[in-house]
């Protein structure tokens, strides 16, 4: 590849967080004028490579080239200006302004006296639409278009800035299947004006139609970066997935007892679909997917938390039905929720407050809180959960993150649940205190808890479930017992393996 | 880049600065300006008598910032208590006056402090209700009571005050303790203000629904998924804050001996104040009653020490609005400080 077709070029370029490597030593090159698919599990280190490339963040060591020269931004803005622009998920236009006032946010072309020239930005608006060949009015308002016609406003502004590098983080997540087609030839007519896409998506068919070449990433490594040409499909999941599990997982087998819970049809428009599954007393099952395929939201509607359109929930055999948590709680369920900061924790208050939590009724005789009963439980709780703090009185925003996870873990310990919801259990916690949280679950296990446990971490899934329900787009695509787990099968399921290729446009 | 330079910089002084006033700002600047006022005054401001008309009318405010208090510590706010208090007060004063004249005292008196009550705890409970099912910023239903119950007041009293309240009435306002042993009176109001302080400690340390309230305002979303019913919780306080405004207005009218149309207007800006000096945050989830205690009482320290001086009420106002909003910056500051 000649020097001058490159665009950007990374040169063992590491990104280093507080305790997490998130790039390590990347090297790979992206072709000018190309479209180059960015693929790799949750976590594989994507979010933080755009994040380098549009400004945001700024790697720890190595280089990273554009154009032949080191990129240097200090914030996005710099990054626009240089012609590197993302379009993420959730879009950044404003509603309440028009397609043209969008589409010349921050840069309106001036009349001679300084003013804005409505004028010019309207027909340089209608020009940029019309070579993107979409009909959209540029004195329409935004908030009257479809998310596929935003998502194209977004790429004419990117135009209006003239970027040469647009990164599109998964483009189609969010439209219609019929306007996928549409996003596929504006990205050709781009690549035409010679025009970089980086394009990311876990759609692997979308991959093979649209890109040229495909950087798989593993755990902030790069696994190798190959034109699709001289791939397959099989070939890239065993890339994406292909590593040793270099964690040991303390897995104990499961004596399933009693069903604990059983959901039957559970929907809510848009979000879930006919979810069918039960969960015995005393096993673990595990719930992988990929991001917004229906994890989270499925445990926050069995939880209560979020209104449900059909399908019901038994627990220990009986229908219930929960309007708020404080129901789901009632019944013996517990929810470790995805972010502990905003939903498992109440920072400000103490280890102890916390822990007291949801008990605030056993606890207390009349509403008068037994402050001696709080003790005894909250020094209990410290002591099964190995949580380490100077004194029950201190905040809980002081501790470590591990610690934070066991305050709430102890929360919910304290009033014996017969179900657990585990959301990403282990999210942004140090090795140790993983270990510690599953040897916990184990515990739980053996005392005849039913745990469902949502995680992002396909090896934390493998290690830990005795079965695991596999989501996809709101559904559950597939079920896989512990003996017929792998990667390779639970990645499958997730990215639609079985019907891959649904219709894989020849190009 | 600058920004961060100078808050490293700064931040050396300015961090001892907030740790101090978090431990003993509020007693020590109390303190200093008794300190100063008696000084300035020559004595005039330590007198027995000037201090009892402070306690006094400190105590007026202070029911009401009780209540002001735990909706505070939500990070929500009350408008519309200055036209609870007027709302309340000119009920009671028309039930003596006008609609049950002439009948038993007591019997009077009775239905007067009931109505009223239950007049201000419906307002509260509307502000609550509508705000948290209606999901509408209370800053916004409660700007609208604040509007509707000024009306109410206006159209009850055809705009003039009622005057002449039953004489066993105008003891709430008026009388006092008096024991041989004690070297000072207590006026009711003060008895009163300072029942309620301590009730209100005791529900914000000791009870389920007080931690409640701590919960809902340090992260309303976790309280949730622990099994609060925070809408609850929230209506609940409203409805006890319309209750105090109430007691406020009760104690307003008996001292007045008159239900005011402008009674209690513009009482919601010095309660407001006094609760964020005693070190409640705006934001929630932080405080507590006796800091409000604290909190009054320097603000009607300050506001007699200028009455006392002769300054004008136009230099009061001013000084007042600088007062908030120094109090706010400080409890900015002290979030600032410590999320490291």
């Amino acid at each position: 590849m000649a020097e001058n077709d490159v665009v950007l070029r990374f040169e063992g370029a590491s990104k280093r967080f507080p305790g997490v490597l998130a790039l390590s030593d990347v090297a790979f090159d992206v072709r000018r004028g190309s479209v180059h698919a960015l693929v790799g599990e949750n976590g594989a280190g994507k979010s933080t490579l755009i994040k380098i490339l549009t400004g945001v963040h700024r790697q720890s060591s190595g280089r990273v080239l554009y154009n032949g020269a080191d990129l240097n931004f200090n914030n996005p803005h710099e990054a626009l200006l240089a012609g590197i622009t993302a379009i993420y998920q959730e879009l950044n236009l404003v509603p309440t302004l028009t397609v043209a006032e969008n589409v010349f946010l921050g840069h309106p072309p001036k009349a001679s006296a300084g003013t804005v020239d409505w004028r010019a930005m309207r027909v340089m608006a209608g020009d940029l639409l019309k070579f993107l060949e979409v009909d959209i009015d540029p004195g329409a308002l935004v908030r009257t278009l479809g998310v596929a016609r935003k998502q194209v406003v977004e790429i004419a502004k990117a135009l209006s800035m003239d970027a040469r590098v647009i990164i599109m983080d998964e483009p189609t997540a969010a439209i219609p299947k019929k306007e996928i087609d549409t996003l596929f030839r504006i990205i050709r007519t781009l690549r035409e004006r010679g025009v970089t896409i980086i394009y990311i998506s876990h759609h692997l068919d979308e991959v093979f139609t649209i890109a040229d070449a495909v950087t798989v990433l593993r755990d902030g490594r790069v696994v190798d970066t190959m034109p699709t040409a001289e791939l397959d499909e099989a070939e890239l999941i065993r890339l994406m997935v292909g590593r040793e599990l270099t964690e040991q997982y303390p897995y104990h087998p499961a004596k399933p007892g009693a069903e604990a819970l059983r959901v039957e049809g559970l929907a809510r428009k848009g979000v879930l679909k006919n979810i069918s599954f039960s969960l015995r007393a005393g096993e673990v099952v595990g719930v992988s997917g990929m991001v917004g395929s229906g994890r989270t939201e499925l445990l926050r509607a069995i939880y209560g938390v979020d209104p449900v359109s059909s399908g019901s929930v038994y627990v220990g055999g009986a229908a219930r039905r929960f309007a708020a948590p404080r129901d789901a709680i009632e019944a013996g369920i517990a929810l470790l929720p995805e972010e502990r900061k905003t939903g498992g924790l109440v920072l400000l208050l103490s280890v102890m407050d916390n822990i007291g939590l949801p008990s605030l009724k056993k606890l207390s005789t009349r509403g008068v809180m037994r402050d001696k009963d709080l003790t005894r439980t909250s020094e209990r709780m410290r002591d099964l959960m190995n949580i380490k703090t100077p004194s029950l009185k201190q905040r809980v925003m002081n501790l470590s993150g591990g610690n934070q996870q066991k305050v709430v873990l102890g929360k919910w310990f304290a009033r014996d649940p017969k179900v657990y919801l585990f959301d990403e259990p282990t999210r942004g916690i140090d090795v140790g205190a993983k270990v510690e949280i599953y040897n916990l679950m184990n515990r739980l296990k053996e005392e005849g808890a039913a745990i469902l446990m949502v995680s992002s971490e396909l090896p934390e899934i493998l290690g830990m479930s005795d079965r695991v329900l596999v989501m996809r787009e709101g559904e559950i695509a597939g079920e896989l017992g512990r003996g017929e787990l792998s990667q390779e099968r639970v990645l499958k399921l997730a990215i639609g393996g079985e019907s891959i290729g649904r219709k894989t446009a020849v190009d | 880049m600058s920004a961060e330079r100078m808050e490293n910089g700064g931040g050396g002084v300015l961090k001892t600065f907030v740790w101090f006033w978090n431990k003993a700002g509020i007693l020590v600047v109390f303190l200093l300006v008794c300190a100063i006022l008696a000084v300035m005054t020559g004595g005039l401001f330590l007198r027995p008598e000037n201090i009892l008309n402070i306690v006094r009318q400190v105590s007026i405010h202070g029911v009401v910032a009780v209540g002001m208090t735990m909706v505070i510590l939500f990070g929500l706010i009350d408008l519309s208590v200055g036209s609870i208090i007027a709302f309340s007060g000119i009920l009671a004063a028309a039930l003596q006056v006008k609609w049950m004249k002439g009948q038993n005292e007591l019997w009077m008196f009775a239905v007067a402090v009931f109505v009223a009550l239950a007049a201000g705890a419906a307002v509260g409970f509307f502000n609550g209700f509508v705000s948290t099912k209606a999901k509408i910023h209370p800053f916004i239903i409660t700007l609208g009571t604040m509007s509707i119950f000024r009306g109410v007041t206006l159209l009850i009293g055809n705009a003039r005050p009622i005057t002449g309240m039953t004489p066993l009435f105008r003891r709430i306002g008026a009388d006092e303790i008096k024991w041989d042993w004690l070297p000072f009176v207590i006026p009711y109001p003060v008895i009163i203000f300072l029942v309620c302080v301590a009730i209100a400690h005791f529900v914000l340390r000791k009870t389920s629904f007080g931690r409640s309230i701590y919960a809902i305002g340090g992260n309303p979303e976790a309280a949730y998924l622990s099994g609060i019913m925070v809408d609850r919780v929230k209506i609940l306080t409203y409805t006890i804050l319309g209750v105090l405004s109430s007691v406020s207005g009760l104690i307003l009218t008996s001292r007045l001996n008159s239900g005011q149309m402008t009674a209690g207007q513009g009482y919601e800006m010095d309660i407001i104040t006094g609760v964020v000096i005693g070190g409640t945050s705006m934001l929630g989830g932080e405080g507590s009653v006796l800091g409000t205690l604290l909190g009054v009482l320097l603000i009607g320290v300050i506001q007699n020490g200028m009455n006392l001086m002769g300054v004008q009420p136009y230099w009061q106002t001013i000084v007042k609005g600088g007062i908030i909003i120094l109090a706010v910056l400080m409890d900015r500051l002290k979030r600032a400080f410590q999320t490291d």
